[in-house]
């Protein structure tokens, strides 16, 4: 590995983790206090920019308020960082990193764009092109519960405690509807690399808008055929993301009603606003994988994605950064999906929400991955038999719904 | 009190579905952003918004003309049409004020004074804007007519100092009220 | 794997594996367990094993242990912060030790001096060929890519098939029966 390699790798870190992911925290937090405005017919934090005034001009510079992250991030900073007397310090201290770390880690799998190309060399727009993609981010995201279920117990107060026990059961069930929804999209792509996935996706059309780039190997049939099963695993792992992330309606463990702030309540200044930068950036990774398994990652769509590549000036092929660009246009439209979604479901109950995880995703995603099984391996095997595995899908989907609805009847005796 | 029953109510298969409810409910939160956007809310109107949502922006935009006839703002002291000063500082004010805002300190006016045969009037009278609570008790009480709530609301300081109006800043909010005034009628 | 790296996550397994038994707090000696899971992770994905590497974070890291500490802090053991030592279980823990690394070092003294092939184009190509032709393996094996998620997927699915699935019911009747058990009404 020579010199401009590192060199290479490091910019990447760098530009691409703290110039695009982390500025997008202090973005999304700004969309989300207009949009929830605009939604509830207000006007929001307009207000925050130069203060031309001070200077002898007439007017104020504020771009729509634009500013108000950096405003926010400053009066989070100099805020008195206070430590109460009963903590337990040393977990205390630890939780918020272990909230932000793995958040911010999970990001370099992620596709930004096409590869870029100067001078003949190629650069990919991923920090590591790693082969197990959606494993990585899985993995290293369920660290995060640490931070919370140390927060929670550490705090040594019972409110925060409720809420890390609360956090760390609901990511943890949430985590296996997370990885069965995918099952299906990784089957049908053939692949855990997340570049090539969307690679094949700009070919080949998106998983779930598969209009263009038909050939012999892709034809629309299989395409729209493979759409139900890609529409569950989609409705499913979006959902299961707004758990995981502990967005609204699902975010109990910081249910203000009950739990005054959930696992932080004791904590304030900049460890609070270590665990707000970690949810957020939770966020922005979920969205980013949603976007990139099943809305084409950078993807511009519709058979254009060929002539972006193309374009260059003399040596250097910018239209990695044109497919960037529209990553980040696409990432933005899922936050604030995020949000409306946060002021128009109310929350659920607890019990509510494992119900969901563990009786109704958990076996539709199982469903789905033999449903999915059953469509990609159709032009390989015989009519019969293709009869027979779409008998017995029906008869297992009947067999599980029927045991749900056995479940969810009341026991006859009651406990002592 | 009676305890009533209720009888949770059976939901069919659509319903416990979700989905209906949920896109609903999209339609109307994405219906309230795009007309809160347009400025055309619900009330958006009447409550004179700035264009965005119903919010009207305060600085530039102001609410003194849609002020109602009933609003209480700042106390302050009148004089009459002959330039004299209605209070008498009788403290009845000073008595009832539920917060203690107000202070008075009373005088004798000179035997040579034109209004000599009012007898007193305020030396100091002053009322403490931090504390006021704005309930009007003190134009209530005020057998001389001479405390009024006005419709002024714009008061800031940077110190408590600053914050206490004094005999002169209360003349000059309170103005002159012409002729007897009846104070449970309309005109205040 | 650059031998630096190898030193540093085999440094860190080493310190997580010793504050296990060294902390006193039941929840610091998980959290070292985690630590030294991290470092067995690092070794693997070291060893060009991403999935063994990534799966035992998910797994043992991300489910099992959180779970651990999960029943660590509910149960909230204090008693364990102040408990005497005694001698035997030291004495008990040493000979397990002792005896371990003995059969270790009879181990490795018995077998040959085997070093791993390296994996460059040449043994990856040499190795397509057991695969057919135009299959994903063979093609990223071409290419001088290790596709280690695909391998082990081919070998679970084709060598090891009957005990794959054989472990599969076994984890469903263990699931079946947590199940019953949770469910079972007291009469």
């Amino acid at each position: 590995m020579d010199l401009l390699q590192i060199a290479i790798i490091i910019t990447k870190i760098i530009v691409l983790t703290f110039l695009v992911v982390l500025p997008l925290v202090p973005v999304c937090v700004y969309f989300e206090r207009r949009f929830s405005a605009v939604i509830q017919d207000r006007v929001g934090p307009n207000r925050v920019g130069i203060p031309l005034t001070l200077l002898g001009f007439k007017k104020d510079f504020h771009f729509f308020g634009l500013i108000q992250p950096i405003a926010d991030g400053l009066k989070l900073f100099l805020k008195e960082d206070f430590t109460p007397a009963h903590v337990r310090k040393v977990f205390y201290w630890m939780a918020p990193v272990l909230t932000v770390v793995p958040a911010l880690i999970t990001v370099c799998v992620v596709p930004f764009g096409s590869p870029i190309s100067l001078f003949g060399h190629c650069e990919k727009l991923v920090i590591a092109d790693l082969d197990i993609g959606p494993l990585f981010v899985f993995s290293v995201a369920s660290l995060s519960i640490y931070g919370i279920t140390l927060a929670g117990w550490s705090s040594n107060s019972k409110f925060p405690f409720i809420g890390g026990v609360r956090s760390t059961a609901q990511m943890i069930s949430y985590e296996i509807a997370l990885g069965l929804s995918i099952i299906p999209v990784l089957m049908y792509f053939g692949e855990l690399n997340l570049s090539n996935i969307v690679q094949q996706q700009a070919d080949h059309g998106w998983l779930l808008l598969p209009l263009w780039g038909h050939d012999a190997d892709h034809t629309l049939t299989s395409k729209l055929l493979f759409w139900f099963p890609a529409a569950i695993a989609f409705l499913i792992f979006t959902i299961s993301i707004f758990a995981e992330t502990n967005r609204m309606p699902f975010d109990l463990p910081e249910c203000e009603t009950e739990l005054v702030g959930g696992y932080h309540t004791e904590y304030s200044s900049m460890k609070f606003a270590m665990f707000f930068m970690g949810e957020y950036a939770a966020m922005v990774i979920g969205s980013a994988m949603i976007i990139t398994l099943f809305l084409g990652g950078w993807s511009i769509g519709f058979g254009l994605d060929a002539y972006v590549a193309k374009l260059h000036i003399g040596d250097f092929y910018f239209g990695g950064f044109i497919h960037m660009g529209c990553f980040l246009t696409k990432l933005i439209g899922f936050i604030l999906f995020f949000i409306l979604v946060r002021w128009t479901v109310p929350r659920f109950r607890y019990d509510q929400l494992m119900k969901l995880g563990w009786v109704v995703f958990f076996e539709a995603a199982l469903i789905n991955v033999f449903l999915a099984a059953l469509i990609v391996a159709a032009p390989e095997l015989k009519t019969a038999i293709i009869g027979i595995g779409a008998v017995l899908l029906v008869v297992l989907t009947a067999a599980v719904i029927w045991v749900a609805k056995v479940s969810e009847e009341t026991p006859k005796v009651l406990r002592a | 009190m009676a305890v009533v029953k209720l009888q949770r109510p059976k939901l069919n298969f659509g319903e416990k579905i979700y989905f209906g409810a949920l896109i609903k409910g999209f339609f109307l939160t994405m219906t309230h952003a795009v007309k809160s956007l347009l400025g055309k809310s619900a009330g958006a109107e009447s409550l004179a918004s700035s264009g965005l949502g119903v919010t009207m922006q305060f600085p530039e935009q102001r609410w003194d003309d849609h002020l109602p006839e009933y609003y209480r703002g700042a106390p302050a002291l009148v004089t009459d049409e002959q330039g004299r000063e209605r209070c008498v500082s009788c403290q009845l004010c000073e008595f009832i004020c539920p917060p203690k805002a107000i202070k008075i300190t009373p005088m004798e006016i000179p035997s040579d004074d034109p209004w000599a045969k009012v007898e007193k009037r305020p030396l100091e009278f002053d009322i403490d804007m931090t504390r006021c609570i704005y309930c009007g008790m003190c134009e209530e009480v005020c057998p001389e007519q001479a405390i009024y709530l006005r419709k002024d609301y714009l008061f800031a300081g940077f110190s408590r100092a600053e914050m206490v109006h004094d005999k002169k800043r209360l003349y000059e909010i309170g103005g002159v009220r012409v002729g007897l005034v009846n104070k449970w009628n309309e005109l205040k | 794997m650059p031998s630096y790296l190898f030193w540093l996550f085999s440094t860190v397994m080493l310190i997580g594996g010793a504050a296990v038994i060294a902390f006193r707090n039941p929840v610091a000696s998980a959290l070292s367990v985690v630590t030294c899971f991290v470092g067995l992770a690092g070794l693997f994905i070291g060893l060009s094993a991403f999935f063994v590497g990534v799966i035992q974070i998910l797994v043992y890291t991300g489910a099992v242990m959180v779970l651990f500490l999960f029943i660590i802090m509910l149960l909230d053991l204090k008693d364990e912060e102040k408990r005497a030592k005694s001698l035997a279980p030291v004495a008990a823990g040493l000979g397990l030790v002792v005896a371990f690394f003995v059969q270790l070092i009879g181990i490795l003294s018995r077998s040959p001096n085997l070093t791993a092939p390296a994996l460059d184009n040449p043994v990856l190509a040499a190795a397509a060929a057991g695969f057919p032709q135009n299959s994903k393996i063979a093609i990223s094996l071409n290419q001088g890519k290790l596709p280690d998620v695909h391998l082990i997927g081919h070998t679970l699915f084709t060598q090891y098939n009957l005990p794959l699935q054989i472990l599969g019911v076994l984890l469903l009747v263990a699931t079946i029966g947590v199940v019953v058990l949770s469910k079972r009404q007291a009469d």
